[in-house]
């Protein structure tokens, strides 16, 4: 293996295609080349036959990066989007770390443009300016007087295809700082018909998940767990599973956490499961109910907390006019995603070991598997595949279920890949849930219905806690994740006091679309409404009272006039209710207004929700509006019937029968509208999620004499659904 | 025991137990993986494949059940219906995730087979237990009045 670390661009390849390869490292453009037994570590590989694919660091899950930051080399490069194609990058942190994660490779917190915006667009840039100075080199031309459109260098008279110049080209230095288009010259950046890249393997059934490897001669392994999450493997008695045709075995996982079934297919294995005996010890297994734990979270909202989360005073609420108090509660949630998690891991000729995984940390992951096989991190190889979903599932600080694949793979003789499987009841009960959360609120109003003062104490599970995420999230003691949305909500609230109160964490925990703001926005936003009508005063104008300000405020209310215009806020039809509610997360702004007919006692039904999103630039368009859809349907679809509970430390749900998802039926028309924006990008994969509950909650109040859901799920606290 | 299944247009020979889903010969057996896996129960779609042209729950489906049948799955589609339903599917960009997609694509075009012109209402009612984690619904539906229109002409 050699990398080439100076900034000349290189030649790599064997076959008949040469490819310049351009990277970034830290140090500005570097061109990675590579011989026969290397690896690459670049952003664009451009072939002399004219190909250009862009290396992508992050997982494809849906949420568009497979289109996004090939869009970005394509413009800057001077390609049409038919001209590019797309790889999954390999692990390797040093070159495709997410910049916001530190020296981690990773997919999560709504980043992925927002951290590969200039990164690619530099990677775009530095090839145009090498190709062309091949080509100004050997047509004795002005390299200034160039250009490439449409993947054809022009200019001086001439026009030739890139892929001519990829040999002079990987001899160039590439420039340090690549010149960057204007805005005001994209092409690709913010146009609204830039389709995506994987559409077409999508529908016709060609697009390959890691649930679509087939090795030869795999065995497929699914893991037997306890009933209750720390159960520990006593004995097992597989006499019933060899009735099983295509069983090959069972096998006590090392650290006792499972059993592993092999078995020659996926049916098999599942049977043979089924008709194994484990005997467990249970002694150290989770035992607490969801009723110990809301109890336990509702006593600590009582309590005096135990973080002033923005060392204030308390706040005085005496002298208050009124009072406005609402308690909530939220339940565990499970992500579901529609492919079950698994991953197919193999031994390599090289004494090595490959990952097949819809992988969405690959530094996680490697690392692990580095120290269960005892391999240095160079012998462990990441192939990264589209993944059916995650909504977080797949990103662990545990990498649990690769783990369990290494785990799985280690005792065998590994002369046969061991594809792992979940199904969809190991899903739903295999725990990583959207933590429980409580949240205590008390507005104070004057006469004139002014907020004088906002008294806001949240009890919960801290997910980063005891992980090795803690460092990123936990400051002061306080778990930046457990009151995202209220303690640094862009309202300007005054005197608003933030309490915190971590409670005992039972099964596991994990971020859900969202994390935080999966409830702290629900609670914001619907206490904002009782507020409003506490006030007597219209629910939309009254929050923009409080959105006064900085850009922050500016940006927040541009949102919400925008949906409350499009959505024609105050003139529903006869028959109709709406409800609205505005979130800034990841540094998006989303306002939303749901329309409903019905009420909570005779059915409602989700006729329209229209949604304004402020996202800074828009790189693709169709995709943000489909990002906002889909976030706008999660977050509706959880709210409405969706929990986890315990009994005795048992899940209760298994499947989509007891964990119903959105259907189509549910949910009607969504119009969404993008603000322009110069500002730098930032997420759109989760903003969506948040305002859709609240704004539901505010639409059913307006319908149902007031009823403001506060403990969700909604259809076990008052509300029908038609 | 050994099953003849007759699958996109050819006959396969098939070395299955009674009982085995129709769901994991496709997949497991015949490396067809257009077809997913999302539930185990029917609950979700993502199987759904054409029995005598009719969609059906492969998981549910067992191999002794369509010893008679023809079965199809999305790789072998092949009619007016799909082609439209296939070409709505890019115009419209449908798909993020694209796990259920297989399931949602084969249950369309068993709707626009039978009604070639579906209200917003008969849409849902049909597409009902394909489930979309994504929430891709807005764009399916929309997707199933394109693919209409371009049955249409």
């Amino acid at each position: 293996m050699r990398i080439q670390t100076t900034r000349r661009g290189f030649l790599a390849g064997a076959g008949a295609t040469a490819f310049l390869i351009v990277g970034l490292g830290s140090r500005g453009a570097t061109a990675a080349a590579s011989t026969e037994s290397k690896m690459l570590n670049p952003f664009v590989k451009i072939g002399s036959d004219g190909s250009v694919t862009a290396i992508v660091k992050h997982f494809e899950k849906g949420q568009g990066p497979a289109t996004g930051l090939p869009t970005l080399i394509a413009e800057e490069l001077g390609v049409r989007m038919d001209q590019i194609g797309y790889e999954f990058a390999p692990s390797n942190p040093e070159l495709y770390a997410n910049l916001t994660f530190g020296k981690f490779q990773g997919t999560g917190g709504s980043t992925a443009m927002a951290n590969s915006y200039l990164q690619y667009r530099k990677a775009g840039a530095a090839a145009r300016q090498m190709l062309i100075a091949a080509a100004a080199k050997e047509w004795n031309v002005d390299a200034s007087g160039l250009a490439i459109e449409d993947g054809m260098v022009e200019g001086g008279g001439k026009s030739a295809p890139i892929g001519q110049f990829v040999a002079a080209a990987s001899q160039i230095e590439a420039p340090a700082e690549p010149k960057l288009k204007d805005a005001g010259d994209f092409k690709l950046i913010g146009n609204p018909d830039v389709r995506r890249l994987d559409t077409a393997i999508k529908s016709n059934g060609t697009a390959k998940f890691a649930m679509d490897v087939h090795l030869p001669n795999q065995m497929v392994a699914v893991i037997k767990r306890p009933a209750r999450k720390d159960g520990i493997v006593v004995s097992i008695d597989d006499s019933g599973s060899k009735a099983v045709k295509g069983f090959i075995n069972a096998a006590v996982l090392p650290n006792k956490a499972g059993v592993a079934v092999y078995a020659q297919n996926t049916w098999a294995a599942f049977q043979a499961r089924d008709a194994l005996t484990v005997e467990w010890d249970m002694s150290k297994a989770e035992s607490r109910s969801s009723d110990e734990i809301k109890s336990e979270i509702m006593a600590a909202l009582e309590a005096e907390p135990e973080f002033n989360v923005r060392k204030n005073e308390q706040v005085a609420l005496d002298g208050a006019a009124r009072i406005v108090e609402k308690t909530f509660y939220f339940p565990l949630l499970a992500h579901a995603p529609m492919e079950p998690l698994n991953c197919t891991i193999e031994a390599t000729e090289d004494g090595g070991i490959l990952l097949h995984d819809g992988c969405q940390f690959p530094t996680g992951p490697h690392a692990a598997m580095a120290q269960i096989f005892q391999l240095p991190m160079e012998k462990i190889q990441i192939n990264t595949m589209l993944a059916g979903g995650s909504f977080g599932r797949r990103a662990t600080p545990t990498a649990d279920y690769q783990v369990e694949a290494a785990l799985a793979f280690v005792i065998t003789d590994r002369k046969r890949p061991v594809k792992l499987v979940w199904s969809r009841e190991d899903d739903i009960t295999g725990g990583y849930y959207r933590p429980a959360f409580g949240h205590k609120v008390r507005v104070g109003l004057d006469a004139d219905g002014k907020i004088i003062g906002w008294d806001h104490r949240i009890a919960g599970q801290s997910i980063m806690k005891g992980t090795a995420f803690e460092a990123f999230s936990v400051h002061d003691g306080v778990d930046h994740s457990s009151v995202e949305g209220v303690a640094d909500t862009p309202y300007r609230i005054p005197g608003q006091f933030v309490g915190l109160t971590d409670t005992q964490k039972a099964t596991s925990l994990l971020w859900w679309r969202s994390v935080g703001h999966t409830h702290t926005a629900y609670v914001m936003e619907v206490m904002m409404d009782l507020a409003a009508v506490a006030a007597g005063k219209d629910p939309f104008t009254f929050r923009l009272d409080y959105l006064k300000g900085e850009k922050d405020q500016q940006r927040m209310a541009g949102v919400l006039k925008l949906a409350a215009e499009k959505a024609g806020w105050g003139k529903a039809p006869e028959g109709r209710s709406q409800g609205i509610a505005v979130h800034k997360s990841f540094g998006s702004y989303v306002a939303e207004v749901v329309e409903i007919s019905g009420n909570a006692a005779d059915g409602v039904k989700i006729e329209k929700v229209t949604c304004a999103v402020d996202c800074g630039i828009a790189v693709n368009p169709n995709i943000i509006e489909a990002q906002m859809e889909g976030g706008i349907g999660y977050g509706i679809g959880h709210v409405m019937r969706d929990k986890i509970t315990l009994v005795g430390g048992a899940v209760e749900q298994s499947n989509f029968p007891d964990y119903e998802p959105l259907r189509i039926s549910d949910i009607g028309a969504i119009d969404v509208h993008i603000v322009k924006s110069g500002e730098a990008p930032t997420g759109v994969g989760e903003p969506g999620t948040p305002p859709a509950a609240p704004a539901l909650a505010n639409a059913i109040a307006a319908a149902s004499q007031d009823l403001r859901v506060s403990s969700l799920p909604m259809a076990e606290n008052g509300v029908t659904f038609a | 025991m050994q099953y003849d299944l007759q699958l996109n247009g050819k006959t396969h020979s098939v070395d299955a137990e009674p009982g085995t889903p129709l769901l994991w010969v496709i997949r497991d057996e015949l490396k067809l993986t257009g077809t997913k896996f999302g539930c185990g129960v029917a609950s979700c779609g993502a199987c759904t494949v054409h029995v005598a042209g009719e969609p059906v729950r492969s998981c549910q489906t067992m191999i002794e059940d369509v010893a008679d049948d023809e079965v199809t799955t999305i790789e072998g589609l092949d009619s007016k219906a799909a082609s439209a339903i296939q070409q709505a599917w890019v115009e419209l960009d449908v798909p993020q995730c694209g796990y259920c997609q297989s399931g949602q694509i084969m249950s369309a075009v068993g709707l626009l087979s039978e009604n070639p012109k579906p209200s917003v209402t008969e849409i849902d009612e049909h597409m009902w237990g394909n489930a979309c984690r994504c929430a891709t619904y807005q764009r399916i539906r929309a997707g199933v009045q394109r693919a209409a229109e371009i049955m249409e002409g």
